[in-house]
């Protein structure tokens, strides 16, 4: 008996859905520029792919925003917290605010600067059980 | 160049029914995958006898995995998505990688590359209305038709695709620092906290005084050397009024302004109050008349 994929734009309550996980976590590769440190990144990603989690990962941020991209809408959807990889909170905070998906402000969302701090330190962050306050937006 | 063009979506699935990936290559398809421009979902939970996964109307999936037995059913709850199944069984990283691009060709989906000469690069001002004052400074100094006002008359961002690609001329004399290029090198502009040194608000404006019988010449050439001393680095309208000049000398010698167009423009300085507020007067009239 095969097993099934459902592809919903939202989640249909009746199916046991990924989003029962503890933290969402989202990983910008700043693909169409390097503005985020190409060891930084390339640690992270390293980190992810290495644990268990399930996790999802974008080629840029910025690009997603500039088409006002539906995708980050889908991202923020849920009542989960969401942790994301990617650059400055205040640049990423309106990022999402140009997109039209703006982040919510109830601390569910954590942003990780992965240009100022340690890859150790932002991996341990993704995959900890709980969220650090210091880091919303 | 314009960017339309909806990533392709690529699922991982290492979940209940199917096989893990090695270590390194998910690392590397991941890795890959990404830098051409994919998105990637890396899925690894069981979620009962099925698993949904969140997709988004008309971007397109490809759900690779290593499966244990035969290949997923797909329900498509959209009615509206292009999805390809794939199992890669024992492929390396490099077969993945041609078999991605094989089956995105087969779905039609196209894919902006980050990195190819000429490719559109994400470059475009992004407003921190937590400190934006809607003074409109931004919206009278591009002169390339960014910034519009939406229908409450607030200052946004209205023709991304206008933006000069590595021009942060609009961040360096916004007077809030509420402008950010998120792909600058340096703070404030890169969206790095605001410091003190960046807030020197009053000399990026036009001094009202000068305008009512002072010298104004001499007043911006005093507010520039003020800038100079008192701005951290990046904050500063003479570059800001440089940069600008250079893009509009580019387009001009690409022959897209004619060279009277351009010698018509006062580029040597920031705009006045009286132009900031007949610009803004003539959006809102604008955005008003289009309803």
């Amino acid at each position: 008996m095969p097993f099934i994929f459902a592809l919903y734009p939202h989640p249909p309550p009746f199916l046991p859905v990924l989003s029962d996980l503890p933290a969402k976590i989202l990983y910008c590769r700043c693909a169409f520029a390097q503005a985020v440190p190409e060891a930084t990144k390339n640690a992270v990603l390293e980190g992810l792919c290495e644990s268990g989690v399930s996790f999802e990962s974008v080629a840029d941020l910025c690009e997603m925003s500039a088409r006002k991209d539906a995708r980050l809408a889908e991202i923020l959807a849920g009542d989960e917290p969401v942790r994301i990889a990617a650059c400055y909170p205040r640049a990423v905070k309106w990022l999402f605010h140009h997109a039209g998906t703006p982040l919510p402000d109830d601390g569910r969302v954590e942003v990780l600067n992965m240009r100022d701090t340690p890859a150790d330190e932002i991996v341990s962050t993704l995959l900890s059980a709980s969220p650090s306050p210091s880091t919303a937006p | 160049m314009k960017n339309e063009i909806h990533p392709v979506q690529v699922i991982l699935y290492e979940g209940n029914g199917a096989e893990p990936w090695d270590r390194g290559c998910r690392l590397s398809v991941t890795t890959s995958l990404l830098d051409q421009g994919y998105s990637v979902l890396r899925v690894t939970e069981s979620a009962g006898g099925g698993a949904a996964m969140r997709t988004t109307a008309e971007i397109p999936v490809i759900v690779l995995g290593r499966f244990t037995g035969p290949a997923p059913e797909i329900v498509d709850g959209t009615g509206s998505l292009r999805i390809a199944t794939r199992d890669t069984g024992a492929l390396g990283a490099e077969e993945i990688l041609s078999l991605v691009t094989t089956v995105r060709d087969e779905l039609g989906a196209g894919l902006n590359r980050p990195g190819q000469t000429g490719a559109w690069k994400p470059w475009f001002p992004v407003i921190d209305y937590d400190r934006c004052t809607n003074c409109m400074q931004c919206l009278s100094f591009c002169l390339f038709d960014v910034y519009g006002v939406d229908e409450d008359k607030r200052i946004q961002v209205q023709n991304n695709d206008n933006c000069k690609t590595n021009c942060p001329a609009c961040s360096r004399v916004c007077p809030e620092v509420a402008i950010m290029f998120p792909k600058y090198s340096a703070g404030p502009i890169n969206g790095e906290q605001v410091k003190q040194e960046d807030l020197a608000r009053e000399s990026m404006k036009i001094d009202i005084s000068s305008l009512l019988g002072g010298d104004i010449y001499s007043s911006l050439k005093n507010r520039s050397e003020k800038a100079k001393s008192r701005f951290s680095k990046e904050r500063s309208p003479d570059k800001a009024l440089d940069e600008r000049k250079r893009c509009l000398t580019q387009l001009q010698q690409s022959g897209i302004i004619p060279a009277e167009v351009l010698a018509e423009l006062d580029l040597s300085s920031l705009p006045s109050p009286e132009a900031i507020q007949r610009k803004a007067k003539e959006l809102a009239a604008l955005r008003e008349a289009q309803g």
